[in-house]
């Protein structure tokens, strides 16, 4: 059964480290994704397990089999890639069946397949159409097709729905995830979109400057970060510096700037120490006016968008420091610009941080 | 001022009527200049057929002729495609930093000149004395078809070579990585798709190699022997013609060449027309598949055989046989010949006489490609002048090419120097090299300008950029390396070209005076030969080295 599990793997450019000591275990059946921003390492990372470059050092296995030294043609894997790589000089049908042929399939096994995965994917009208001839999402479709019939149990899929349109995009990875599960296959989905990772994927690694920063569920990533970069990219955070006043229990006091004291649960830091405080957007509650009680913020309305299913205020609060609070529109008070207005948050909502050595812009760096 | 100028020519080149003029300009200098001509000369002469047509021994002859002709290019364009693909492969693909020199040890016999080329592998397979054939005690291989097969090969080789190296580096790597996931390997991942998406490439070479061993006439006659070919027949007859007392009528003579040129042309236009129409939906082998023999031929033993199989072939049959006349060079550099030769000694004034002319000649053939034949790769490439007009011209750039050189010289002198007789034969030399070498030109700028996405010149004219800022900003940078191979090409082609230099014009070139050493119509030794020969190899290797660093300095395009 096809889990994959990374020892120490590292792979270099020249000068640069792509990927720097990676160990990963993705299990039988799952559907993981690999998020970061370009040039994080993740498509090397995928690259790595496919065969299509070898690493520098490390193992890499799939199932019990340690696969360093095996080409891609015998790791019996699929490969959905960006540009799809959709041979141009043969139609749908010869590039889906592209991989039973040259597997040796007898003619008939190999026709069934074929028509099996184009079912699967709805594009049977199609299959006398050569890739020029296809829409986006049709290239897309016949390249997660293509890679199906070949019949592996990993299916290795590089930014997939990078090249569509957003609503095709949105219908498509809920798709290709369905597929996967019906199948019983392992996934392994590189992307730089958060929300596409954190829809589909029953695991996500979060990757940045070649390292894996945190593995966990989409649910632990956006509920516990353990890094500024985690918070940052998964879902979105105010970040507000300050020194821990005083630590009591498990709880601890931040000072941020102007005197204003708010409370965290204490993540193991000391008193006096510098650190950062983030807050998501949608867990600040925002009233009108004047408000007194536990983490409240007295601020004024600064710019208002309103997104459809949400509001999003800009809100510059009494110390200067400036924060996002999204509302849900349907169902929240609304306020205007310049309105006064007092932002609150629970103790427990917040993640504390100590403050990063390279500074908090370089540390949450996308780029 | 050259600002100001610039401007000027910039806004010009924003009027409908100014852009169309240098497009029609280019396509009337094209027919007047390089179309015409060589036609023209075979067609005028179209009554004197009469006095052959009733001979049937000499038709015969001739149709005779014109099949070896086309038997030996198939066979030989398609060796060359076959023995041409495992070295570019090695060549794009392989690791080692040697394999520059290897690239460019590629082109040496394109830089030869075809008839001493033709000398030079005379030489090494069929002199019992000096050649490979002194290991055998007599004449490997004699005269004849083969030795004729084996010359063909050899100069047309390095043009196949180029255009699959080319077609390599621009292919995606990505759709073998695809082929590799999906099961495929290597050998069966080369052979069904990345050879499938190539292949107009590996027509075009196709194309190329059959057209210049339809045409090759001066090194075919020095291995032909008893052996007749197109070429090779009208040749003969014109040497028959030209002895005293003749052995055949002008008439006759004339006849046949036009008779032969005629067939060579027709039935080669139509075979690039199958070609081409059939090559589209012709597909590769790509159904059956034999996964476990395919898996066995693609892993290192049977990499490295094929590797050692082409390197074999490139040293042994391309190589050797081409620098073979130059050996003696070597030993000419202990003798007394290097400080007569450098002193310029009788024969030696002619030689870097012809030395100049021949460089010379090459620059002024290869600017005036690059300013008639720009236009017309753009006209080409981007159906300039409406879609059918375009491809017509597409096709008939080509047919400078597979006229057969002495046919097209004499095709060229009647033009020229009997309609036309105040140009004075410089100029003749010039429009014959034009006439050869344009086709090369045309064919590598106008595949590279349709490989620029349209939107790129889109984006460019958006953002401002008049037509001639677009093609100075966007299409010259970015076709930089073809225009250079073109330019590669049209110089030492002009460099090297024997027969029709010999049938325009009394003035001599290098080569024609090596054909004269050769030929023994000049006392010489063969180590003043070998000298002469490595001088006009070593000078022109400069020459094109310089250039490529020169291109290669100017930023990354």
């Amino acid at each position: 059964m096809p889990d994959v599990r990374l020892v120490n793997v590292t792979k270099r450019f020249g000068k640069i480290v792509a990927v720097d000591n990676v160990s990963l275990h993705i299990s039988d059946k799952e559907y993981f994704s690999i998020l970061g921003p370009s040039g994080c390492g993740k498509t090397t990372l995928l690259r790595l397990i496919a065969g299509l470059i070898q690493p520098d050092e490390g193992e890499i296995y799939i199932g019990d089999r340690l696969v360093n030294d095996v080409p891609p043609e015998d790791r019996d894997i699929g490969f959905v890639f960006q540009t799809f790589a959709l041979f141009p000089h043969m139609n749908a049908w010869e590039n889906v069946t592209y991989g039973p042929r040259v597997k040796g399939f007898d003619v008939r096994k190999a026709e069934r397949i074929g028509h099996e995965v184009l079912e699967m994917v709805k594009l049977h009208e199609r299959l006398d159409a050569f890739p020029n001839e296809l829409s986006g999402g049709m290239m897309q479709r016949i390249a997660v097709a293509r890679a199906l019939a070949a019949g592996a149990k990993l299916l290795l899929l590089d930014e997939p729905l990078g090249h569509l349109d957003a609503k095709v995009r949105n219908e498509l990875r809920y798709e290709i995830r369905r597929m996967t599960k019906d199948l019983e296959l392992t996934a392994i989905h590189v992307t730089h979109d958060q929300s596409e990772a954190m829809a589909i994927s029953d695991r996500i690694a979060v990757m940045k400057k070649g390292k894996i920063l945190q593995v966990g569920t989409p649910q632990e990533l956006y509920m516990n970060p353990q890094s500024i970069f985690v918070a940052h990219f998964i879902g979105g955070s105010n970040f507000l510096e300050g020194f821990i006043a005083e630590t009591k229990d498990k709880m601890a006091v931040v000072e941020l700037r102007g005197e204003v004291k708010v409370q965290a649960v204490n993540k193991g830091v000391n008193k006096g120490e510098r650190v950062v405080l983030a807050v998501r957007p949608e867990t600040f509650t925002i009233k009108k006016g004047r408000g007194k009680g536990e983490n409240s913020i007295f601020g004024v309305i600064e710019r208002v968008a309103f997104e459809g299913t949400n509001i999003r205020y800009e809100v510059r609060l009494e110390n200067q420091d400036l924060v996002v609070v999204v509302t849900p529109s349907l169902i929240c008070e609304w306020f205007n610009i310049g309105e006064n207005v007092t932002v609150s948050f629970q103790p427990e909502n917040a993640h504390l941080f100590v403050y990063p050595e390279v500074g908090l812009r370089e540390e949450t760096a996308v780029e | 001022m050259p600002k100001k100028f610039a401007e000027k020519l910039d806004k010009l080149s924003s009027k409908p009527l100014v852009k169309y003029g240098v497009y029609l300009t280019a396509v009337i200098l094209f027919f007047a200049l390089i179309l015409l001509p060589p036609i023209l000369g075979i067609i005028i002469k179209w009554d004197a057929m009469q006095d052959v047509l009733g001979n049937g021994e000499l038709i015969a002859r001739a149709l005779n002729a014109v099949k070896n002709s086309f038997t030996i290019a198939v066979l030989v364009s398609v060796l060359d495609v076959v023995a041409g693909i495992p070295m570019a492969w090695l060549v794009t693909r392989g690791k080692s930093r040697w394999l520059n020199v290897l690239d460019t040890l590629a082109d040496v016999p394109f830089i030869v000149p075809t008839a001493v080329l033709g000398y030079s592998i005379l030489l090494f397979w069929s002199d019992s004395e000096k050649g490979i054939s002194a290991f055998f005690g007599s004449s490997l291989i004699s005269p004849g078809w083969l030795l004729v097969a084996l010359l063909h090969f050899t100069f047309s080789y390095p043009v196949v070579v180029r255009v699959i190296v080319g077609a390599l580096l621009d292919y995606k790597i990505e759709y073998e990585q695809a082929s590799r996931t999906l099961g495929a390997p290597p050998l069966t991942t080369a052979r069904t798709v990345t050879l499938g998406i190539i292949k107009p490439s590996l027509i075009a070479a196709f194309i190329l190699a059959f057209a210049r061993s339809i045409s090759e006439t001066g090194a075919t006659m020095m291995v032909a022997g008893a052996f007749e070919n197109g070429p090779v027949f009208i040749q003969n007859m014109k040497n028959a013609f030209s002895v005293q007392p003749p052995l055949v009528s002008q008439a006759v003579y004339e006849g046949s060449t036009v008779f032969a040129s005629l067939i060579l042309i027709a039935v080669s236009c139509l075979i690039f027309a199958v070609v081409r129409i059939f090559a589209t939906r012709f597909k590769l082998p790509i159904k059956g598949a034999w996964p476990s023999l395919e898996r066995k031929l693609s892993y290192s033993s049977a990499t490295l055989t094929r590797n050692s199989v082409a390197l074999l072939v490139f040293f042994a049959i391309v190589l050797i046989p081409s620098l073979f006349v130059a050996l003696p060079a070597f030993e000419a550099l202990s003798t007394n010949i290097l400080p007569n030769a450098l002193a310029g000694v009788s024969p030696w004034d002619e030689y870097w006489q012809s030395l100049i002319l021949s460089y010379s000649l090459g620059a002024i053939v290869t600017v005036l490609n690059v300013l008639v034949g720009l236009p017309m790769a753009i006209v080409v490439a981007r159906k300039r002048l409406g879609t059918s007009f375009s491809s017509a011209l597409n096709v008939l750039v080509d047919i400078p090419i597979i006229v057969p050189s002495v046919a097209l010289g004499a095709s060229l002198r009647f033009f020229w120097k009997e309609t036309l007789a105040f140009i004075p034969d410089v100029w003749l030399l010039v429009f014959a090299h034009l006439a050869i070498t344009y086709p090369y030109f045309v064919r590598s700028m106008s595949a590279a300008v349709e490989r620029i996405g349209i939107e790129l010149e889109e984006a460019s004219r958006t953002l401002g950029a008049k037509p001639l800022t677009v093609f100075r900003t966007i299409i010259l940078p970015l076709t930089k390396y073809s225009m250079f191979s073109g330019a590669v090409m049209v110089f030492t082609r002009s460099v090297s070209e024997t027969g029709a230099t010999l049938a325009v014009t009394s003035l001599k070139t290098a080569p024609v005076v090596l054909v004269d050493w050769v030929k023994g119509k000049i006392d010489v030794s063969p180590l003043e030969i070998g000298l002469g020969c490595g001088f006009l190899i070593l000078f022109s290797f400069i020459i094109l080295l310089a250039l490529r660093l020169i291109i290669k300095g100017k930023g990354r395009y």
